[in-house]
């Protein structure tokens, strides 16, 4: 084989294997989003952090505006405390709030950033104060049985109505009222000392709707 | 018996002893690809190239059934957009490496151990050192070289190939939406984690089936017979060696 033929073959070659990696980073993976942007760093603490994971988005109206850097447990305030990279050319206001969202019904979680409306700007290192804690299903389901339980005990018609809203009232969103309704009489064999009072209450729920 | 079994434990060791210098040798050789390029590149041509044909093809059918058979499962839970995620992740990270390695150990391993086998029989290596001329310096080492360079070239060809083939069966043939079969994979391979464990994973394959065929090839018994038991124990050692390393780095790159 001629020596120039040899060499544009074999470059040629490692040319295809370059191009094939460069694929893999680009098309297949996340290298084009938000990797080398200048970023500052904010703090946060959560009562609750749920399924929040390193590396997981921060999104402001949606759309994505920072990663998540670390999560770690601060044992003077026993809170989880988040740090978080946001992109330097997003500016919030530092009253704004995050809580933490699910992407879909079952997707992974996120932290949701919501400006509020104060002058002065977060700068790198701040913290943010008010933060509202992911949703745990075990707590949500508790707290209606508990909260319906109470309601039995007082056994009034009127009461009951009210029971499943201010149940749920604490937890987020006005959707969650059908869903712990529903999660309520679903897990009901779960929690067998609250059976008694499952009966009594659906009996109530069922009336007072 | 029971010498038998003391002897065989002792030459068995002292077989492995033997291979880890050889390897150590070879590992230092590493200033070969400047000095001796025109070597190294010789032996990229036979290595890399000649096996791009094989690669590409099984590639592509690799994507193709990943693609049916990930979609059929997926559809049943009606997560069909994430078929491109399916296809990506498990090329990427273990298909990719591991298949291209069983691959190349079949195709160059074998034509690696022949080689240097018959050199033996034909009594080349055993001239070259009456020459003054380090045989697995000029011999060995650019093979070596040569296949730990093609190894993750091929496996990236692989893998990229893999998901071109998926993407054609999933978009064009069962009409998955084209900007969710991308958008699902972007958002779901990370480039450090995924991309650069697999790359990882093939230059430790590449190295390993390359070291275990030219080891073949230069211990063999200098007969037609003693060349081929040489050539199918490069491949049973090699592929038996590629996924038991691969379980090994999955382990520690996954584990956490």
């Amino acid at each position: 084989m001629k020596k120039t033929a040899l060499d544009f073959w074999v470059g040629l070659f490692v040319l295809c294997g370059f191009v094939a990696l460069l694929f893999l980073a680009l098309k297949a993976g996340n290298m084009s989003a938000l990797s080398f942007q200048p970023t500052y760093q904010v703090k946060m603490r959560f009562d609750n952090i749920g399924g929040l994971k390193g590396g997981a988005a921060v999104k402001s109206s949606g759309v994505v505006v920072g990663r998540v850097d670390t999560i770690t447990f601060d044992d003077k305030t026993f809170q989880a405390l988040v740090t978080i990279d946001v992109d330097k050319k997003f500016q919030f206001p530092d009253d704004s709030s995050a809580k933490i969202l699910t992407s879909g019904l079952l997707g992974e979680q996120y932290i949701g950033l919501e400006p509020g409306g104060s002058e002065q700007n977060l700068k790198s290192g701040d913290t943010i104060a008010m933060t509202q804690s992911a949703i745990v299903l075990e707590n949500l389901i508790s707290q209606f049985l508990y909260s319906k339980a109470a309601d039995s005990g007082a056994a009034s018609g009127a009461s009951a109505a009210g029971a499943p809203a201010g149940g749920a009232g604490s937890a987020a969103g006005s959707t969650s009222g059908g869903a712990s309704g529903s999660a309520g009489a679903n897990h009901g064999a779960a929690f067998p000392g609250a059976a008694a009072a499952m009966g009594g209450s659906n009996a109530a729920a069922s009336g007072a709707q | 018996m029971i010498t038998a079994l003391g002897r065989h434990v002792r030459s068995g060791i002292s077989r492995t002893g033997y291979a880890t210098r050889m390897l150590l040798r070879l590992i230092s050789m590493f200033g070969l690809m400047v000095t001796r390029p025109r070597l190294v590149t010789r032996q990229i041509m036979f290595i890399g190239n000649y096996s791009l044909l094989i690669i590409g093809v099984s590639g592509l059918f690799v994507g193709f059934v990943l693609g049916l058979q990930g979609y059929y499962t997926l559809s049943r839970y009606g997560s069909e957009a994430s078929v491109g995620l399916l296809v990506a992740l498990s090329l990427v990270r273990e298909l990719g490496p591991v298949v291209a390695a069983l691959l190349f150990a079949g195709r160059a391993g074998t034509s690696l151990t022949a080689e240097i086998g018959l050199m033996k029989a034909g009594e080349q290596l055993m001239a070259m050192e009456m020459m003054a001329v380090d045989p697995v310096r000029f011999v060995i080492a650019p093979r070596f070289w040569a296949g730990a360079i093609s190894m993750p070239i091929l496996a990236a060809i692989f893998s990229a190939v893999g998901i071109f083939g998926g993407y054609i069966v999933g978009v064009l043939l069962l009409g998955i939406d084209s900007g969710s079969f991308w958008s699902q994979m972007q958002g779901g391979v990370d480039v450090a984690r995924d991309v650069g464990n697999g790359v990882i994973k093939s230059i430790i394959f590449g190295l390993a089936v390359t070291f275990i065929a030219l080891y073949q090839g230069y211990e063999a018994s200098p007969t037609p017979e003693g060349v081929s038991r040489a050539t199918t124990r490069t491949v049973v050692y090699a592929s038996l060696t590629v996924l038991g390393l691969d379980f090994l780095l999955t382990a520690l790159m996954f584990g956490n």
